[in-house]
């Protein structure tokens, strides 16, 4: 009878180690929510500007959104997104003639998880941009500028420094909100872990690895907001 | 309207209500080159009001505006109130009226130098060595020159004001335009700020200044106009305005407010 693997063996990146499927679930986990909050981050922005300066049946479109996906769990709405979307794909394909298409799942949980994260952002930069002072974007149109450049030039780094601890917390959200992912059967790294303590029944010993993995990720995303912090709020005095 | 070319600034009959409140009620005004017009009068006379129509930060509801020869171009909405035609007209026209508001407005994410070539460069398509070159100079004359990589939110009032300044004559404009500059800072600051602003009118520049600051209109302007509740109500040289006037309610508000 063999005995046990140690700890080492069963966390070795090569099989019968179990430490490969953990980084690769970790990598997905990653992409995921990069690919997530960039996403949501472009709907956050065209939502904020919609919000603030788009007609009416924009902004009830906008309110509807942020306040339906705000209200409904994510996980329901992961999983409703996850399979409405792609039923309702193959639907419109079939009905249009196609094949059905294989959606592909990074795909899929990037959109559903981006769509999930527009709705708080907008919010979030929404705020961020009321909150700067009016007379610094009255100036840039003083001298001429044009709308696009101004919020480029003036609007942009303007609303980081409003909008950075928010925007953090999304993305600490964002990480974590990705193991939801897992109930449609996308690998990340909460359902490699659940996989390499299943089959090995060293059920304390992944989740444990996966916790550290998460607070890795976590921390380092920490030193990252820190320093975009520091670079954007360089124009404010320490003690605001 | 012949001699609009001979006019740095020409601005006939301007118009604005918010709701149902009229704060003007058919002012103009015609700024030859090298000319300096203070606007004097109390709060809720409409002259910030008015000089912020000049550069449509505020949309007049009627007027006509003529800058550096170029009228702009209007059109009648739905609603019976004017617009501009083109804000692409208005954005040009814009680049060539210096803005110097009350709460300075300096950037804050860009240092002293980086607020005074913002617009040179990326409205201007002036090349930044240029813009640099010219944004020194200008520091150096309005004695900010060793503040020039410092944030604005690091600096006095005063100092902040006079970056302002240099902020808008990069750009070279036609007129400059002077929204109560002092009114914002602390009584100590003033002076150097006034100081600034009386070298520009001693090279001849032409400006326009809404100001509370009763001393200095008097001994800078060319003409000053008094405004109450949205008209003018008595203009002419310094010396009327201040010495004799003829209307009542001027003679009392100079008076009032003398130092």
């Amino acid at each position: 009878m063999p005995t046990s693997p140690s700890i080492l063996e069963l966390l070795s990146p090569y099989p019968p180690g179990w430490g490969g499927v953990l980084i690769s679930g970790a990598a997905s986990t990653i992409l995921i929510s990069l690919g997530a909050y960039l996403l949501g981050m472009l709907i956050g922005l065209a939502g904020a500007a919609g919000k603030l300066k788009g007609s009416r049946p924009v902004v009830a479109l906008l309110d509807f959104y942020t306040t339906a996906v705000r209200a409904i769990p994510e996980l329901i709405l992961i999983i409703g997104l996850y399979y409405a979307g792609t039923d309702g794909i193959n639907r419109l394909l079939s009905a249009l003639g196609f094949p059905p298409i294989e959606i592909n799942g990074f795909l899929a949980a990037v959109v559903v998880l981006g769509v999930v994260q527009g709705a708080y952002a907008t919010e979030v930069l929404r705020g961020a941009i009321l909150a700067i002072p009016v007379g610094q974007i009255e100036a840039a149109s003083a001298f001429g500028m044009r709308p696009l450049l101004r919020f480029r030039r003036i609007v942009l780094p303007a609303l980081m420094p409003n909008a950075l601890p928010g925007m953090a917390n999304l993305w600490m959200s964002v990480t974590k909100d990705s193991a939801l992912i897992a109930v449609v059967g996308y690998q990340e790294l909460a359902l490699a872990t659940r996989l390499a303590a299943g089959n090995t029944k060293h059920y304390f010993l992944f989740f444990f690895a996966a916790a550290v993995i998460y607070l890795v990720i976590t921390l380092v995303s920490n030193m990252v907001f820190g320093s975009l912090e520091t670079y954007f709020r360089r124009g404010q005095p320490k003690a605001a | 309207m012949t001699n609009d070319i001979s006019h740095a600034l020409r601005v006939d009959d301007v118009h604005k209500s918010y709701g149902t409140h009229e704060v003007l009620k058919g002012v103009s005004l015609a700024a030859k080159k090298g000319d300096v017009i203070s606007l004097i009068g109390s709060s809720g006379s409409g002259k910030s009001t008015f000089l912020r129509c000049i550069n449509f930060l505020e949309i007049p509801d009627r007027g006509r505006f003529v800058v550096n020869g170029e009228e702009v171009l209007m059109k009648t909405g739905a609603d019976g109130r004017a617009h501009p035609a083109s804000w692409r007209q208005v954005e040009r026209i814009r680049t060539g009226l210096g803005m110097v508001f009350q709460s300075f407005n300096l950037w804050a994410h860009m240092t002293v130098l980086e607020n005074v070539i913002e617009a040179p460069v990326h409205v201007l398509g002036m090349s930044r060595k240029e813009a640099t070159e010219k944004a020194e100079a200008l520091l150096q004359k309005v004695g900010l020159y060793d503040k020039r990589n410092v944030y604005p939110a690091f600096m006095s009032g005063g100092q902040q004001q006079r970056a302002s300044i240099a902020r808008a004559l990069c750009v070279d404009p036609a007129v400059m335009l002077f929204d109560e500059p002092t009114s914002a800072l602390d009584p100590e600051l003033v002076g150097e700020v006034l100081k600034v602003i009386r070298d520009l009118a001693e090279e001849g520049r032409t400006m326009l200044l809404v100001t509370h600051e009763m001393k200095f209109a008097r001994n800078v302007s060319s003409h000053v106009m008094f405004l109450h509740q949205g008209r003018v109500e008595e203009e002419g040289r310094p010396e009327q305005i201040f010495g004799a006037p003829i209307s009542a309610r001027c003679r009392e508000f100079t008076s009032s407010s003398r130092h």
